[in-house]
């Protein structure tokens, strides 16, 4: 069923220095599909999704998505392509408000630039206002709509989580990429957590590849699941065979 | 272009047809003035070395400019000059003194800046700490200029006599004494740094302040030193500027301060070899056009410098490319 | 404030006019400080969308202003009496609003120049950067002999009035707000609060600030004429770093991204040296005295109590 191919990732290797985060590494994600990405700390899970979404340059490898290649291409630009992403340790806008934060996120699809916010036309005023109505319409979704005048930094933490998942979705991505998401959550809030991404990826029809340390969410949802150790790509398959991979008993349990 | 030869015979860039061409005495008098303009150059740079240790050191601990840093610099040169009055002029014993007098004041100023201007901002934006660092640079200037209407001429501290090398090069005594001296503070500081407990600590926090104190380096002890010891340097760098050029005023200051800024981040900020390579450098490139027709755009030299730097090479010459961790 | 803008801007605009009518009642000195007011105002509001709002660091501001200065000054100078050698009234003030216009663009120009080297250097560096440009634009008109070298240019009309003066204020205020206050706008501050997070939602990080140096350097080389035509006469030295600060400092007191406040610095700081006039010698220390002291008491700026309005999506 999952046909099409959205991701792929071919030999790609990131160096720091002397330190090779991510060795020669291969993998796809198709559509609709929710993948899983773990590994033990240091592993480079994170890294993973910096090369992806072009915070990072990868030193060899290539990496397309839709077909095209994105290697070389500027954040903003892969982000424009259909890849949103959520950070490891939150990264809202403080300052502004949930509704801003998200409001913000909706940049690629406006048609109003400097001209309009001056002239303050028609057209601005309509687009301001469909803008709006788009964001509470998320925010209601995500239960945040109460919060649209805080401060995002004010938010409890997560809440804060939550906003990242929705400001990531305003972008209107074809796969969304989520950084250790249930990390600080209670048992309650993890449950949640995993209905959330379920229903994420039902409702908006995209594909999702989590990076999560808590092996229930992750086995619990994820179709997939590639595994990485000191950047090499170590397994690859469902939760079953993952969960009794000797190779990934050992990762994780060490010598 | 034309007029590489041109006849008011200013030195080109073009170096290779300098070296490289026949020895007519035309051409053996280009290769004197070229050496002669290096001699300068480095006297000047060495200058600038000593005013960016201070900006280097300050920037490794705290990442922060510290603009009062040039002013630090003028009241060198200023207590030079009140200290010169109690030691006979002209004699190597009084000039040491009165140099490391001033050494003196100005480490104990520049703690007591970083006490009362900086330390209370610690932990707020930087911006907030470099306005106040500009307020304790105007406020350092303009209490200068409510007593001070017109420059004041600086003393001979030092004996001076002048060297004709082979070829015509003249090495002035002040010349000497600024090489003499740029170098032994130079490997003091690197002692300092590398072999004593308090340079172990500065490294420490440098590099990363909150695991510094973890294991128990005082912090607030570390920076003060670090303030002290630029400072000083500082002051060295003032006294050997103005015998250089004995006319002093309050504003002296602001130019070769934001010169040895720039020659701090060309080295590499953070990097103490990479300051003293890029006061250096920035005094034979800034010596050279001075001597050539463009020498009303000296002032602009330092600046272009850094720009193209700053766009091609951000971490300087000697510094280490790092890579944002997100 | 913004919901009817342009009503808004047509009746302050009104009501400048107005009031300019009055102006020639003020004694000359009260005239000088008000008109200088302005100027800082306009000079002050434009730094606060690089500075307070793109949280990009620009000491250069000065530079900008002297741009414009040159600019304006030279068309008024040189160009003007050429094309209309007998004016009136209103082709004086037309070739004067070109000028102005002029003076504008020729900054602008060279706020992208400046605002390249933004797109890789961050904080204390792009200060550093921003502050040499100042000082080479510095020594450039030094070298001109065309605009006066040194010495600079004198005998500029007085063509900077009260009318001129509100006009470009309350244009600078609105399209900084404007700008500020809109779903493209809030870009900016995206930038300012986290520039990997703000590229990772589809913000072109480069295009704001290039956008935020433009629009700032507009602005800055208008407040350069403003100031030529009402001084009558311009020097590279008036234009040197210090007065960068100056304005940086009426940003920072003003509380960032807080346009209310930043007006409020300008007017303040601008009247502080001319209450300190008595003590003429001392003021300058007092005023950087004054400033150590504030930004270790209020390092939040001055008026921090947040009464921006908020961007409701019922606007
Ligand atoms: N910008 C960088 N510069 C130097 N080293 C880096 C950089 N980014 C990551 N690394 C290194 O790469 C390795 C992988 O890091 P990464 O953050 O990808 O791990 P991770 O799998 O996400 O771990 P965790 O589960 O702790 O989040 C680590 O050793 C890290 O120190
Ligand atoms: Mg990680």
């Amino acid at each position: 069923m999952n046909s099409t191919l959205l991701l792929n990732l071919q030999n790609c290797t990131i160096r720091f220095g002397g330190l090779t985060a991510v060795s020669e590494l291969n993998f796809q994600i198709h559509e609709n599909e929710l993948v899983g990405l773990i590994g033990p700390n240091g592993a480079g899970k994170t890294t993973v999704f910096n090369l992806i979404t072009g915070v990072y340059q990868p030193t060899s490898g290539r990496i397309e998505f839709d077909g095209k290649s994105i290697s070389n291409l500027r954040p903003y630009q892969i982000t424009a392509h259909g890849i949103a992403r959520t950070f490891q340790n939150i990264r809202l806008f403080p300052s502004l408000t949930v509704f801003d934060n998200v409001r913000v996120a909706f940049h690629l699809h406006l048609l109003s630039g400097v001209n309009h916010a001056w002239w303050r036309g028609a057209s601005f005023a309509k687009e301001e206002q469909d803008i709006s109505d788009k964001v509470i319409e998320l925010l209601r979704l995500f239960n945040l709509e109460q919060h649209r005048n805080t401060h995002s930094k004010n938010l409890p933490y997560g809440d804060q989580r939550r906003l990242e998942i929705v400001r990531a979705l305003a972008t209107r991505p074809k796969i969304l990429l989520l950084d250790e998401p249930a990390a600080g959550m209670n048992p309650t809030e993890k449950i949640e957590l995993m209905n959330l991404i379920q229903f994420v990826k039902d409702k908006f029809n995209i594909s999702v590849l989590l990076v999560e340390h808590d092996m229930q969410v992750v086995m619990g949802i994820c179709e997939r699941i590639v595994v990485l150790d000191y950047g090499l790509k170590i397994a690859e398959g469902a939760p079953e065979q993952i969960r009794s991979n000797p190779k990934v008993i050992e990762a994780y349990l060490g010598e | 272009m034309d007029g590489i030869y041109d006849s008011q015979g200013g030195i080109r860039s073009n170096f290779h047809i300098i070296l490289f061409s026949s020895n007519s005495p035309a051409n053996l008098c280009r290769v004197t003035e070229f050496f002669q303009q290096i001699i300068n150059g480095l006297s000047l740079g060495a200058i600038y070395a000593l005013i960016a240790l201070g900006y280097t050191m300050v920037y490794g601990v705290l990442r922060f400019i510290n603009f009062a840093h040039s002013d630090i610099f003028m009241v060198g040169a200023f207590s030079g000059y009140f200290f010169s009055r109690f030691f006979p002029s002209e004699s190597i014993f009084g000039g040491i003194s009165v140099v490391f007098l001033s050494m003196l004041v100005c480490a104990f100023l520049g703690m007591l800046i970083e006490r009362v201007a900086y330390r209370p901002l610690r932990g707020s934006s930087k911006l907030n700490v470099l306005i106040t660092a500009i307020g304790v640079s105007m406020f350092l200037e303009y209490s200068f200029q409510v007593k001070l209407t017109k420059p004041l001429s600086f003393p001979v501290l030092f004996p001076t006599m002048s060297f004709t090398l082979p070829g015509g090069i003249i090495l002035s005594s002040t010349q000497v004494l600024v090489f003499v001296m740029t170098l032994l503070l130079l490997i003091a500081l690197q002692y300092i740094v590398l072999y004593t407990k308090m340079g172990t600590a500065m490294r420490a926090v440098s590099f990363n302040p909150m695991a510094a104190s973890l294991v128990g380096i005082n912090n607030d002890a570390v920076i003060s030193f670090t303030f002290g010891l630029g400072s000083a340097l500082a002051a060295a760098g003032g006294i050997l500027y103005s015998l250089n050029y004995p006319s002093i005023e309050p504003l002296m200051g602001v130019l070769p301060g934001l010169k040895a800024f720039v020659a701090a981040v060309l080295g590499g900020i953070g990097n103490i070899p990479g300051a003293a390579l890029g006061g250096l450098l920035l005094g034979v490139i800034e010596t050279f056009v001075n001597g050539s027709r463009y020498s009303t755009y000296t002032d602009a030299i330092a600046f272009t410098l850094l720009i193209i730097i700053l766009i091609f090479r951000p971490s300087g010459l000697l510094g280490k490319v790092t890579v944002e961790k997100v | 404030m913004l919901h009817r803008p342009k009503t808004l801007l047509c009746f302050s605009l009104a009501l400048a006019f107005g009031v300019s009518l009055l102006a020639p009642q003020l004694n000359p000195y009260h005239l000088d400080v008000l008109l200088t007011i302005g100027i800082n105002i306009v000079l002050a509001v434009s730094l606060n969308l690089v500075n307070g709002y793109t949280g990009q660091f620009s000491l250069g501001h000065a530079g900008f202003m002297a741009v414009g200065a040159y600019a304006s000054a030279a068309f008024t100078l040189f160009a003007a009496p050429r094309w209309f050698p007998d004016a009136n009234f209103l082709v004086t003030s037309a070739c004067f609003f070109v000028a102005l216009l002029l003076g504008g663009l020729a900054s602008a120009g060279a706020g992208v120049i400046v605002g390249a080297p933004s797109l890789r250097l961050k904080g204390d560096y792009l200060a550093i950067v921003t502050l040499g440009f100042g000082e080479i634009i510095r020594v450039i008109f030094r070298n001109v002999d065309a605009l006066g070298g040194a010495l600079g240019l004198n005998g500029i009309p007085f063509h900077t009035n009260f009318f001129w003066v509100s006009f470009w204020g309350l244009i600078t205020i609105y399209m900084v707000l404007a700008l500020v206050n809109s779903s493209f706008g809030r870009g900016f501050l995206a930038v300012r609060d986290d520039e990997i997070a703000a590229e990772a939602m589809g913000i072109n990080t480069t295009q704001y600030k290039i956008i935020a140096f433009v629009v700032s350097a507009f602005f800055a080389g208008i407040a350069g004429g403003l100031y030529a035509h009402l001084k009558s006469s311009i020097d590279p030295k008036g234009f040197d770093f210090m007065r960068s600060i100056e304005i940086v400092v009426m940003v920072i007191l003003g509380g960032m991204a807080n346009t209310r406040g930043v007006i409020m610095a300008a007017v303040i700081l601008t009247l502080l040296p001319e209450i300190l006039c008595p003590i003429a010698e001392y003021r300058m220390v007092i005023y950087s005295l004054l400033l150590i002291i504030l930004m270790l008491t209020r390092p939040q700026g001055l008026f921090s109590f947040r009464i921006r309005p908020h961007p409701s999506h019922s606007a």
